[in-house]
């Protein structure tokens, strides 16, 4: 009478040896987890890879859809101005700032000018206006395009016999990389124009010789570099938004995840590719 | 299936044969067979999740099936290259359940989507006839320059409804149309169906679950059940045909072959 009630054991599987815990270190398990991500992750840059390649033949057969491209063109580099201005002002400033701190304790204040236009052009401007634009522009796309994919709105276009990847995708994928560069060279300015503002008003420099020492030291291989990695990321947020936004499922939910996947995907890819393609500009 | 029509001998519109498809492994579509003659409206009936929407969507290139053939006027499409089949495809209509409108675009540019896109009409004459489209659908003129999201339910299928037959296509689906309407405005976009699809001599495929609008839109009606046509037959006598899950389906009844098959 005493052992009527033994719990129910649960099954042992084959080949196992029951752990006392559910946490349990399995290095085969491991390594199949370990598999099928990097599994996973060739498949999804394939992916994407055919939608960019696929999206861009579209620009070499009409019909074209210039009215989207504008549409698209003027919400980067119109409308993502005040946010990417005021980001490049300021951090012109705190550059300004701050170099003109750390360069005092070895008597290198002169260098202020330099370093807040070197500074800006190659690395800052292009990379705060690409994250800045990640989050606005790419957001953007994918709660866009996602909406249309869950509304059922991309099927209609294919049934009004509209091949959704020209009309949705080419035209961004376009306004991306022609958009970002502009954008960029607005950002450069304002980057520089707020450190010769604390320069000249605050740290006591001359204004002419600040400008003098900002140009004299600028090059245009500085100033290309930085174009070209706006043009390259001005590509990455609209291939990841447009890309998040096409294979979003299952409606709001669905939609949110696409928009979050697209602006922490591009932020990431931004800044890998700023270190690879500094890397191939300036490596020696 | 009916046995009072004499055959029809002319090349069906659409013919489909063995159409299978599944979806991570669970069959949606298990052999579906079915011909629709020119100029008919064919009704397709079914629970939901039985493949209703599954099988226009691989008509109209949306899906590809795992198997079978799809033939439009005796061409099988997805043996077709993909100019072929996009000119096939041309020829179609289609309005969604709920009603798809593009957000970003006003009204009028909606239902001349399809001529503007392929540059087949300036804008001002499109403007023009998207106004004409909307009042032979019932909608007021100032209607096209409204914004989608601010129409109703009804509004926005019958902007849908516009927009599909904008282009006079030869085939026209039309994908639950009544559903969220209420009985009237559900009873007014059937009447607009069938005018819309006899003046243009259209062949229709509707899916639906609402049996009063399969009966006041549909000739022909089809029972699809576990993937399979199960029943084909004149719209008309949908409620005694004799087939018991037809006859279950279309007086609502609780107790039958497909209720005793959802409770096991």
């Amino acid at each position: 009478m005493g052992r009527a009630t033994a719990a129910p054991t649960a099954p042992r599987e084959p080949g196992r040896v029951n752990s006392p815990t559910p946490l349990a270190f399995r290095p085969l398990d491991w390594v199949a987890a370990l598999g099928r991500a990097t599994i996973g992750l060739c498949r999804s840059t394939g992916a994407v890879a055919l939608f960019a390649l696929t999206g861009l033949s579209h620009l070499l057969r009409p019909p074209f859809h210039p009215r989207l491209f504008l549409r698209a063109f003027l919400e980067i580099a119109w409308f993502s101005l005040p946010v990417v201005g005021l980001t490049a002002v300021f951090t012109g400033m705190v550059l300004a700032l701050q170099s003109f701190s750390g360069f005092s304790r070895f008597g290198a204040e002169g260098a202020v000018a330099n370093v807040v236009v070197l500074s800006i052009t190659r690395e800052l401007g292009p990379v705060l206006a690409g994250l800045m634009v990640s989050g606005r522009i790419g957001a953007a796309f994918a709660a866009e395009i996602g909406t249309m994919r869950v509304t059922d709105q991309i099927d209609a276009l294919t049934t009004l016999s509209t091949d959704p990847m020209k009309y949705l995708v080419t035209p961004r994928l376009l306004a991306g990389i022609l958009a970002m560069p502009l954008l960029v060279l607005v950002a450069d300015i304002l980057g520089v124009m707020g450190g010769y503002l604390i320069g000249t008003l605050k740290l006591g420099f001359s204004g002419p010789a600040y400008l003098k020492a900002t140009l004299d030291f600028l090059q245009w291989m500085d100033v290309v570099s930085g174009l070209v990695k706006a043009a390259v990321f001005g590509f990455v947020v609209a291939l990841l938004g447009t890309w998040c936004g096409y294979t979003s499922r299952g409606g709001a939910q669905g939609v949110g995840a696409a928009t979050t996947a697209a602006v922490v995907s591009s932020s990431i890819l931004i800044l890998a590719l700023d270190y690879v393609l500094t890397e191939a500009f300036f490596a020696r | 299936m009916s046995e009072a029509q004499a055959p029809d001998t002319r090349t069906p519109k659409i013919r489909l044969r063995g159409l299978k498809k599944s979806f991570n492994g669970k069959p949606v579509l298990d052999g579906v067979d079915l011909d629709v003659m020119p100029g008919r409206s064919m009704v397709i009936l079914g629970g939901s999740g039985t493949g209703k929407s599954v099988t226009i969507k691989c008509i109209l290139g949306l899906i590809e099936p795992d198997e079978g053939t799809i033939e439009i006027d005796g061409r099988n499409v997805l043996t077709m290259s993909r100019r072929e089949r996009a000119a096939v495809l041309d020829r179609t209509g289609m309005l969604f359940q709920n009603g798809a409108l593009f957000d970003s675009l006003p009204v009028w540019e909606n239902v001349c989507f399809k001529l503007l896109a392929q540059g087949r009409i300036s804008r001002e004459k499109a403007r023009q006839r998207a106004v004409e489209a909307l009042v032979d659908v019932g909608l007021g003129m100032g209607v096209g320059e409204m914004d989608p999201a601010s129409l109703s339910g009804g509004m926005q299928k019958r902007v849908a409804l516009a927009r599909a037959i904008a282009s006079q296509p030869d085939i026209i689906f039309f994908d639950e149309p009544t559903t969220g309407l209420d009985p009237i405005m559900g009873a007014v976009i059937d009447g607009l169906i069938v005018d819309c699809v006899k003046r243009l001599g259209a062949t229709a495929v509707t899916i639906t679950h609402d049996m009063a609008s399969a009966r006041r839109i549909g000739d022909d009606a089809a029972m699809l059940h576990k993937g399979r046509i199960v029943w084909t037959g004149p719209a008309a006598e949908l409620g005694h045909t004799g087939n018991p899950l037809v006859d279950q389906f279309a007086r609502g009844e609780r107790e039958g072959p497909i209720a005793m098959e959802l409770r096991r």
